[in-house]
């Protein structure tokens, strides 16, 4: 058996790559978790989750990443600040290229996520920051009593939405279909809710202003009408992209650039297991992502036990 | 308050980092921001690794209203870094920590 720095290297620090590691390490493999952010990942943007078990009355994000990361290094977990910035998996001793550093590992756990998707439009890269956001609660407060925008009108979008009427006098829903697609409780406080209108049918063409987001235009895909509508903010959430740029052609992804991978969090290439948001799964949720970093720790703690035998 | 890192607001902004002689760095930050509270940790290492050179200050936005508004700050957390009373670079929202040190030592 060759020498080889690690057991196991999870890249990634969010849900799926915290409960990898907490396996991992109660399994006391040798075993290094990279994160190149901040650790807890996406859900530190998100203000309040509801629909996590074991949490009746719901918790902020980033007290969620607090206490996942907490708990994985009760067991010793090894957590640095680094990026794996490409991999070489053509060979059984799989190598990582970091920032600072090259190391070897029998196996890799990829929880590398995803990041939200931009549309494109004009003035979306120019106001970024400046009134254009997909954290509201970065930015909420920022727009008291003032009317935004929001794109979108899956979970996200329609959750965000609502904490932002806390803040901003009107919100206008701007979504491209004539159905919403979130969770139905989350619709049915959107329909309730006074301040939330929703603009069906309809696609974001454009955001303008002088140095900050004055107005948008929105296109009804149907009619073909286009309008204005005067925003002092435009809050985009559209989905994901998969973060695994870094790869390169490393394992089989699918059309999407998603990660394919099975049941047991096995991709293309032995010993290397995805989980969470970068995987092709059905759900993006934290409590999905928790179930596949138990998984894949389990798999390749399997995996690792046939290359030592 | 962290080590090394100074509580600025719209009142000392001036004397602490217009008119400082080393390169500031200004942390704009609020209690409710979760992703500021993620990136804190990050900008303490920066302070232990870079206090010398540069100097570190946070900036409560929810008690020091004029000067988030004087640079445009719609979102934090926002990370201004001021040479000579002006800014040279500019970060907003949550981005590694090689950014971050890319930001201070490209003076």
């Amino acid at each position: 058996m060759k020498n080889v720095d690690y057991d196991l290297v999870i890249i990634g620090g969010g849900p799926a790559g915290l409960t990898a590691g907490l396996y991992a390490a109660r399994a006391r493999l040798k075993v290094i978790l990279i994160e190149k952010i901040v650790v807890g990942g996406q859900i530190v943007i998100s203000d309040w989750i509801e629909n996590y078990p074991g949490f009746p009355e719901g918790l902020s994000g980033s007290d969620l990443a607090q206490r996942l990361t907490e708990q994985a290094k009760r067991f010793d977990l090894n957590i640095e600040n680094n990026a794996a910035v490409s991999v070489d998996l053509s060979d059984p001793v799989k190598t990582i290229v970091l920032n600072d550093r090259t190391v070897t590992t029998h196996t890799i756990i990829i929880a590398t996520g995803a990041s939200p998707k931009k549309l494109g439009v004009p003035g979306e890269e120019t106001f970024f920051g400046k009134g254009v956001s997909s954290c509201a609660t970065c930015d909420a407060p920022f727009f008291k009593d003032r009317i935004v925008a929001a794109v979108g009108g899956g979970d996200t979008a329609v959750k965000e939405s609502l904490f932002l009427t806390k803040f901003v006098k009107k919100v206008y829903l701007i979504h491209r279909r004539d159905r919403l697609r979130a969770e139905m409780i989350l619709q049915e406080r959107a329909f309730a809710d006074e301040k939330i209108e929703i603009i069906w049918d309809s696609v974001l063409t454009g955001i303008k202003g002088l140095t900050n987001v004055e107005n948008i235009t929105v296109q009804n895909v149907k009619t073909k009408e286009e309008k204005t509508l005067s925003v002092d903010g435009c809050f985009i959430w559209v989905g994901e992209i998969p973060n695994t740029k870094f790869l390169a052609d490393g394992v089989k992804l699918d059309a999407k650039g998603f990660i394919v991978a099975n049941l047991n969090m096995e991709t293309s290439v032995p010993g290397v297991f995805a989980a969470g948001d970068v995987r092709n799964t059905p759900l993006r949720q934290i409590s999905t992502a928790v179930g596949d970093g138990a998984v894949a720790a389990f798999s390749a703690g399997h995996f690792i036990e046939n290359v030592k035998k | 308050m962290a080590k090394g890192i100074m509580e600025i607001g719209d009142s000392s902004f001036d004397s602490e980092v217009l008119q400082a002689e080393k390169p500031v760095l200004v942390d704009f930050w609020a209690p409710w921001c979760g992703p500021c509270r993620a990136i804190a940790p990050m900008v303490e290492e920066l302070a232990e690794a870079f206090g010398d050179t540069v100097k570190f200050t946070k900036c409560n936005v929810d008690e020091n209203p004029v000067t988030p508004t004087k640079y445009g700050i719609k979102s934090i957390p926002t990370l201004i870094f001021f040479k000579d009373g002006k800014v040279l670079d500019k970060i907003v929202g949550i981005v590694a920590k090689s950014r971050l040190e890319e930001m201070i030592t490209n003076t």
